[in-house]
């Protein structure tokens, strides 16, 4: 017979559970994870670059994980910083998810390594539906992008936990208005903070890692309006299914609550 | 393009309930979809009748219920539609630490399938449809 079975779960159910348990593991290790959104060529790479420089010059220990479609590129780059390096072939998916990114750190990742800065692909879409266990999620976005970025991709900026902006060196060469990308940020996502750069420039040098190394030192990090959302069903509270048929016109009547809808 | 994770993720979730229930054949999913779930409703149909290909799903349709965005803020109490691109500050009182009550799910919510399991006493129903 046809019936009509009540499942209740949240798609991302998984990768979150996994998200959960690995940043537990990590916590475990003493490390915290950075994750880095970007469009491709905002100046993640050379960013990441002076960052990791700067973690080894001051001897923090830190290692970067960088994710691509294909190529090994931003490896090599990184890996001239002298701090480890490893680089993830998605194979062509579009981002990283939490298992996959757990299965890579094992044997690999040093103990005792404080901040694992993960570069995932190049894209602002896809990645921003996936936690990967991080403490701290950074949007970026280069000058030459326009100032109506957050706007466009409100999801990948209103999760962020700090804003970068790079390339600012160019700000003025490509018209770049601060003010209005500011106030787009803070359309999307109140109250975040917004960090400017240049790797050319020298500007900000260090920074990142500086607010990374505070919120491993456990300051409060900033919670995005979007991450402050009432709880999903996590996959396996659903084990008692509510099984039962539908009547026209009288769906969900059963006091059985809505856990994504609190209207 | 994540719609084909999140339809496989979908299918998958749904096949392993399927399974465990000795459904022969699942006809429909209903999906909610919040505003700012980062999702493309018509980009997710086109992924998941791919997905559904060669499983218990083979020609399940797919009904997704988009979820309207909306926050509240705490001091005034105000509740507001957030739109898109979303307005996630307080439209009365500026407050920057709203609350977003709906606009993320990203939820399977029912599915319709057949199984051979006994009837209930009650009689046969008609199914909902929506
Ligand atoms: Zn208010």
């Amino acid at each position: 017979m046809c019936r009509v079975v009540d499942l209740q779960q949240a798609v991302l159910a998984k990768n979150d559970l996994g998200a959960r348990r690995l940043r537990e593991e990590l916590a475990a290790r003493g490390t915290i994870a950075v994750n880095l959104l970007s469009s491709p060529g905002s100046g993640k790479t050379a960013l990441l670059e002076g960052e990791l420089t700067a973690a080894r010059e001051r001897g923090v220990p830190v290692a970067a994980l960088t994710a691509d479609l294909a190529t090994e590129n931003d490896a090599r780059r990184l890996a001239r910083s002298g701090v480890p390096v490893k680089q993830v072939l998605t194979d062509g998916l579009c981002h990283l998810e939490a298992e996959m990114l757990a299965g890579q750190l094992d044997g690999w990742l040093p103990e005792g390594t404080r901040l694992l800065f993960v570069e995932n692909v190049g894209n602002l879409v896809c990645p921003a539906s996936y936690e990967l266990g991080e403490s701290l999620r950074v949007a970026l976005a280069s000058v030459t992008e326009g100032e109506d970025k957050p706007l466009k991709y409100p999801t990948a900026f209103g999760l962020a936990n700090l804003v970068v902006v790079t390339k600012t060196d160019i700000a003025e060469a490509v018209g770049f208005d601060e003010a209005a990308f500011r106030a787009n940020v803070q359309q999307v996502n109140p109250g975040v903070e917004v960090l400017l750069t240049s790797v050319r420039g020298g500007v900000g040098r260090g920074e990142l890692l500086e607010r990374a190394l505070a919120v491993h030192a456990g300051e409060p990090v900033h919670v995005p309006v979007m991450a402050r959302r009432p709880a999903q069903t996590p996959l396996h509270e659903h084990d008692h299914e509510h099984e039962h048929e539908h009547e026209h016109g009288h769906e969900h009547e059963h006091g059985h609550p809505h856990p994504a809808l609190h209207l | 393009m994540h719609e084909m994770s999140i339809a496989m993720a979908v299918v998958g979730q749904v096949e392993e309930a399927a399974r465990a229930a000795g459904a022969t054949a699942v006809r429909s999913v209903l999906l909610q979809v919040g505003e700012l779930a980062g999702v493309v409703p018509d980009a997710l149909g086109f992924c998941f009748e791919l997905a559904c290909a060669d499983t218990v799903l083979e020609g399940c349709e797919l009904v997704t219920e988009a979820v309207p965005a909306r926050a509240r803020c705490g001091p005034c109490a105000d509740e507001w539609l957030v739109g898109m691109p979303p307005e996630l500050s307080c439209p009365v009182c500026g407050t920057v630490t709203a609350e977003l009550l709906t606009g993320r799910e990203l939820q399977i919510v029912s599915v319709r399938w057949e199984d051979d399991r006994v009837p209930a006493a009650t009689p046969e129903r008609t199914p909902q449809e929506r």
